[in-house]
């Protein structure tokens, strides 16, 4: 090879590391950013009134920044979906991963994708006509746009992500396990449940874990059949989370004032809860690979 | 064999059974009513006046060809970015990389990366797009937040596509005495052209569905505009007038009709990818 060949090699290897880089560069932007803009108003309002306050009213006169309330509504929230979608999402992935046949896994795997791809303000819009009205009358309250709604809308929008990456592991377990079991003497069902899911449980656990944060992170679709106001959570009052507390007052906080500090601040919390999911995903998968 | 197994297991085949049926049938209904509620309550309200006009509260007329239009946009401006960067980061990590260390840090960062929320994105791209780098609120500030956004999909399926090229292909245009960047761009690149536009689909279907990090970053006017013009102003995409109308406006006819448009966009998308990677793993088979 010529010299000026060789120049363009290194400075081609150069652009592409660089292009390498740029995810790099963007999570040091992201925690940066969220870092700078969120640390003022912890420092102002104190770490422990900040996070266990019980008051958020931040229009009113003497301004209180509580997040207590909202950190507890994801918290539930998160688990209430979970609760619900876990079991299904997981009990279909392995019924489509091990008993279906070809043409009913195709066309299921088909509307687990189109469930995946539905936009979440479609979620929140349907959740907002069909679901609200529906715990209205059905539970007699005064407003059914509340947590319980919340939950419903949240473990269907899990369910996608635990579906896919469950059937992943699923059919990732070798062939000679289940053969082996099923000499024995197990029935296939038994062969399932007791040699196929063991085998799978960090591939499913690293789903759960995915739902996790998929349920956490959603904004739009909460924002619409929460109610979206800062209250102590319970199943039938109307409660704000983690991330609707920013979209919503986000754009009418005026910048730079302590409300928008604290928003951001509440960001920043929200990236930790994100950032110990994603430890926790790591474990997972790595305890896959080891296996 | 049945037949001679206990009572107890043929209780316990039986439930497992059961409870199988039932979530997979509650997933199906699911899936089946988002659809049809959606279309049935959308698709009469879709006119052609409602896609092809502009809104104006002087006439009370109410259409979305801004949205439409402020939508394209974003999805080429952020794909045109997207794939750059993305298919030359899959280049790096499968063709270039040798330090291990940089290889770990990048695939860390790009899974860090799809596991951030929405809204963070959108918190981010407000403070650094649109009053850092001065951008103010514009589609050009949405598109280059959800480039970022959109980064780990298309790098990931490029990677995966890259790395199903046979070696032998990278080893005989070397023999031929082709540099490295030579051989990838004329045979290695498009051997897995499948894969980088099973990436772009991927990434249309989340631009589409996209709101919570567009709106403090391209807002919510419905404005027209050309190609250049709408990318330094403010503008709603289908998603984010979708949320607008519903929550904001209360008109929920519209919001039906954007939802099942959006609706039948993600049914088409999810049928392209499914076909082009169906052909893709014909092709790996042959």
């Amino acid at each position: 090879m010529n010299l000026r060949a060789k120049k363009v090699e290194i400075v081609v290897h150069g652009i592409f590391l660089i292009l390498g880089l740029i995810t790099v560069c963007a999570v040091i932007l992201i925690s940066f950013y969220l870092l700078i803009a969120g640390i003022p108003a912890i420092k102002k309002i104190g770490l422990i009134p900040f996070l266990l306050g019980k008051q958020w009213s931040s229009t009113e006169m003497n301004p209180q920044y509580g997040i207590l309330p909202f950190i507890l509504t994801s918290i539930y929230g998160t688990t209430g979906a979970l609760v619900i979608g876990a079991p299904i999402g997981f009990l279909t992935a392995v019924y489509l991963a091990k008993v279906a046949s070809d043409p009913i896994k195709k066309i299921m795997n088909s509307a687990v994708g189109l469930l995946a791809g539905i936009p979440s303000v479609v979620y929140g819009l349907v959740g907002m006509i069909v679901l609200v009205p529906t715990i209205r009358v059905g539970f007699h309250q005064s407003d059914g746009a509340n947590l319980l709604a919340a939950i419903i809308v949240l473990s269907v929008m899990v369910l996608p992500s635990i579906i896919k990456v469950s059937i992943n592991a699923l059919e990732a377990v070798p062939k000679e396990y289940e053969e082996g079991s099923l000499a024995l003497g197990a029935t296939p069902m038994e062969t399932y449940f007791k040699v196929s899911i063991p085998c799978a449980k960090s591939g499913i656990a690293a789903s759960i874990v995915l739902g996790v944060g998929r349920a956490i992170g959603e904004a739009m679709a909460v924002i619409m059949v929460s109610g979206n106001v800062p209250n102590m959570p319970s199943l039938f009052t109307s409660v704000r989370f983690l991330t609707t507390a920013v979209s919503s007052e986000m754009s009418y906080a005026t910048a730079g004032s302590l409300h928008q500090q604290a928003l951001f601040s509440i960001a920043l919390v929200l990236f930790f809860f994100i950032l110990f999911i994603n430890a926790l995903l790591n474990i997972c998968l790595k305890q896959k690979k080891a296996r | 064999m049945i037949g001679q197994i206990s009572k107890k297991r043929k209780m316990y085949i039986c439930f497992m059974n059961i409870i199988m049926i039932v979530s997979v049938g509650v997933t199906c209904a699911l899936v089946l009513f988002l659809i049809s509620y959606v279309l049935i309550k959308g698709i009469p309200n879709i006119t052609w006046n409602f896609i092809a006009t502009k809104p104006s509260y002087l006439t009370g007329n109410i259409g979305i060809l801004p949205d439409i239009l402020n939508t394209i946009t974003i999805i080429i401006t952020t794909l045109f970015f997207a794939l750059h960067l993305g298919v030359g980061a899959a280049i790096y990590l499968n063709e270039y990389a040798q330090n291990k260390k940089i290889v770990a840090m990048i695939e860390y960062a790009s899974e860090t990366l799809s596991g951030i929320p929405s809204i963070i994105y959108g918190l981010v791209g407000m403070l650094f797009f649109c009053q850092f780098l001065n951008m103010k609120t514009s589609l050009l500030a949405g598109a280059m937040t959800l480039v970022i956004m959109n980064l780990p999909t298309i790098m990931r399926t490029a990677q995966e596509s890259l790395k199903t090229v046979p070696q032998s292909y990278r080893e005989g245009a070397f023999g031929l005495g082709a540099g490295k960047w030579r051989v990838i761009h004329t045979v290695v690149l498009p051997e897995c052209i499948d894969g980088i536009v099973t990436g772009c689909m991927l990434s249309i279907g989340r631009i589409l569905g996209e709101s919570a990090a567009l709106l403090f970053t391209a807002g919510f006017a419905h404005t027209l505009h050309g190609f250049f013009t709408g990318l330094t102003s403010s503008g709603a995409t289908l998603t984010v007038a979708l949320y607008v109308y519903a929550k904001e406006q209360g008109e929920f006819e519209v919001a039906f009709a954007i939802a099942a448009i959006l609706m039948i966009l993600t049914l088409i998308i999810n049928l392209l990818a499914n076909w082009i990677s169906y052909r893709l793993k014909r092709r790996i088979a042959e």
